[in-house]
């Protein structure tokens, strides 16, 4: 009878019988041991790098999209857009150039506008940046729905025209800041010990965690900013970039096409959240090359459970044989390496959870070290599912040419010596 | 209970020419019954057990097992059969090395339709004096030990009919004679019928009806 017939009406008392396959696919298992070890973790590696790949993917183009932290648009000096929304939200990037104190109470009294928040930015404390802005920014804004920023017990915001300065939850956790201790601000986006500022600044709050980019930045005043020894007095009254809310959704489209259609000076960056999606849309072909290869690196795997089964069929012969001469029939022979494999697979994919919350964890802590943006390797996803009953499958896929190799075993000529 | 009838089986010789291995005319065995048939190595003996167990297809013949034409039936059928009624004592014992001694005993009887009964398994285990040895491998056996495995196994199914394959080649005569009895006694006590095949002349002793192979297979003529 043609296999997949066969395979087709196997029938309910053949799946009873076939109760007896866990034991038979155990005791395989276990008999090759090394082998179903070294399998298992390539497919747990394969496994866990598919889901990671595909988890931070999806959690990193979602959390960047919709960190906003409570703003609608960007208004700064004529230039990129994306290098507006990365430098002023993200807090990466250096800025395109200065915004006149005019520019900001323009737009701050814009009748569209409903909050502008102005910054500046150039300085940093041992690499973190530091950002001049209002106290307005803590106490005014919503950085999400029903969520503002809020201090630490035992802190306060600085004032405006004081040496203060409240430090985000990361940063403050990396330089080790608590309030009362002092620090020298250092000239530039990226720290050099030579370019020390003479002034001394008092950490006078720290942020409770907002799981945004603002985590990894140390806020003064604006003022103090701006007035940095060292800096040019001359440009004491520049921002570098205005944090904009609008009034209405429409107000974004009429101020989008006064600064960037109409005007020639300065870019408003809007929607900040589509400026975002926009880059990742544009890097979409490094995501699929990245799929590419935790694909192959998964077929590679299934390859291997496929070789290392086969390989033993030859040892395996005579048990094969044995077991048909005890009644069992070939498509049972046939279900029971298919099924080993896919046990293979299974314990593959569960290990694979391991490796994935390891690699997750590494790679997040990276983004959140580098960007602020914080991925949750817990949060639900399909590929978490999907991944794991696609190596098993995948791997049973493999079993079958292993499995064909078992049905064909010949009773009678693997038995012992015909007499 | 066993009835055999026109059965012709012929192999292809390495050199492409075929040759007959096996012609029986007539040959059965009644309900019960224990018969020893006598014959050297290389006269075809285990292909005819293999006929009759459906293990190998018949080229022409009839084999007809507790009223089933096994001969008519295809490969998956003849398989369930031989599950079902058919208990197999290898020459080699063919134990499976993976497997304990109570789970060699197991899936001797899985693919029958009563299938595993683990219960039913240690009792026939103890049954042959292996009570304390059922989680022992078969490489911690000695060979007696593996035989009586092996003997508790082809008494798993419950079957009709219990085939043995020079079952002592492997024994020290007071083992070969002890294992005989056993295999005698176990297959009495589950009135299965007993057909053996041997070159041994003291294990033949040891049966009330021996008849020579080269008397019922044509092919040897």
């Amino acid at each position: 009878m043609p296999l997949f017939f066969e395979i087709w009406t196997l029938g309910v008392w053949d799946f009873f019988s076939a109760m007896t396959l866990p034991l038979i696919i155990y005791r395989s298992l276990r008999q090759h041991a090394l082998s179903t070890l070294v399998t298992a973790g390539s497919i747990a590696l394969a496994c866990g790098l598919l889901m990671t790949v595909w988890m931070v993917k999806e959690q990193a183009q979602s959390a960047f999209t919709n960190t906003t932290t409570g703003f609608d648009a960007v208004l700064g000096a004529r230039g990129s857009k994306l290098q507006l929304v990365l430098n002023a939200i993200f807090h990466l990037e250096a800025s395109p150039g200065n915004l006149a104190e005019s520019d900001y109470e323009y737009i701050k009294h814009h009748p569209l506008v409903k909050t502008a928040i102005p910054i500046a930015v150039g300085d940093n404390l041992r690499g973190y940046r530091l950002v001049g802005t209002l106290a307005e920014l803590f106490t005014g804004v919503e950085i999400a729905p029903g969520k503002k920023f809020t201090l630490e017990p035992g802190g306060r915001l600085f004032s405006a025209d004081a040496k203060e300065a409240v430090a985000g939850s990361f940063a403050a956790q990396r330089l080790g800041l608590k309030v009362g201790d002092t620090f020298h601000p250092f000239h530039g986006l990226n720290f050099n010990p030579s370019e020390q500022h003479t002034d001394i600044y008092t950490v006078v709050g720290l942020l409770q965690p907002t799981n945004t980019p603002a985590d990894r930045v140390v806020w003064i005043p604006l003022h103090g900013l701006q007035t940095m020894n060292g800096h040019d007095p001359k440009y004491a009254t520049e921002v570098s970039a205005v944090l904009v809310q609008l009034r209405t959704p429409m107000a974004g489209f009429m101020l989008d096409l006064m600064y960037n259609k109409q005007g020639n000076r300065l870019t408003f960056a809007w929607p900040v959240a589509s400026i975002v999606a926009d880059l990742f849309s544009k890097i979409d072909w490094f995501d699929r090359v990245l799929a590419l290869v935790a694909y192959l690196v998964a077929l590679v795997a299934a390859a291997g459970v496929l070789a290392s089964i086969y390989n033993s069929m030859s040892a395996r012969r005579r048990d094969i044989a044995i077991l048909r001469a005890l009644g069992a029939r070939r498509r049972t022979i046939f279900g029971a390496v298919v099924s080993e494999a896919a046990c293979i697979g299974a314990l593959g994919a569960a290990a694979g959870f391991a490796v994935y919350f390891a690699m997750f964890t590494v790679v997040a802590g990276i983004i959140r070290a580098q960007t602020g943006v914080v991925l949750d390797g817990r949060a639900g996803g399909q590929v978490l599912w999907l991944g794991p009953a696609a190596m098993v499958a995948l791997c049973a896929l493999g079993g079958v040419v292993p499995a064909m190799k078992a049905y064909r075993t010949p009773v009678a000529e693997t038995l012992a010596p015909v007499s | 209970m066993l009835a055999v009838s026109g059965l012709e089986k012929s192999f292809v010789a390495p050199d492409g020419v075929r040759a007959t291995v096996v012609s029986v005319k007539e040959f059965s065995l009644a309900a019960g019954g224990q018969l020893a048939l006598r014959g050297e190595s290389g006269t075809g003996k285990t292909t005819f057990l293999h006929l009759i167990a459906g293990i190998l297809a018949a080229d022409a013949g009839r084999i007809e097992l507790d009223g089933v034409a096994m001969t008519a039936l295809s490969e998956p059928q003849r398989d369930r059969l031989r599950a079902g009624k058919i208990g197999y004592i290898f020459q080699a014992f063919n134990l499976l090395q993976g497997h304990t001694a109570l789970e060699n005993v197991v899936l001797g009887m899985s693919f029958g339709p009563h299938g595993a009964d683990r219960p039913h398994a240690r009792e026939l285990l103890e049954r042959v004096g292996l009570g304390h040895r059922l989680d022992h491998f078969p490489s911690q056996l000695s060979t007696g030990q593996q035989q009586r495995v092996a003997v508790a196994r082809a008494l798993a199914n419950r079957p009709k009919l219990v085939l043995a394959d020079e079952p002592t080649g492997s024994l020290d005569r007071p083992r070969a004679k002890e294992s005989l009895a056993l295999i005698r006694g176990v297959c009495r006590e589950n009135g299965a019928a007993l057909l053996l095949v041997s070159h041994d002349e003291q294990a033949l002793d040891q049966f009330e009806r021996v008849q020579n192979f080269s008397d019922i297979n044509q092919a040897l003529l």
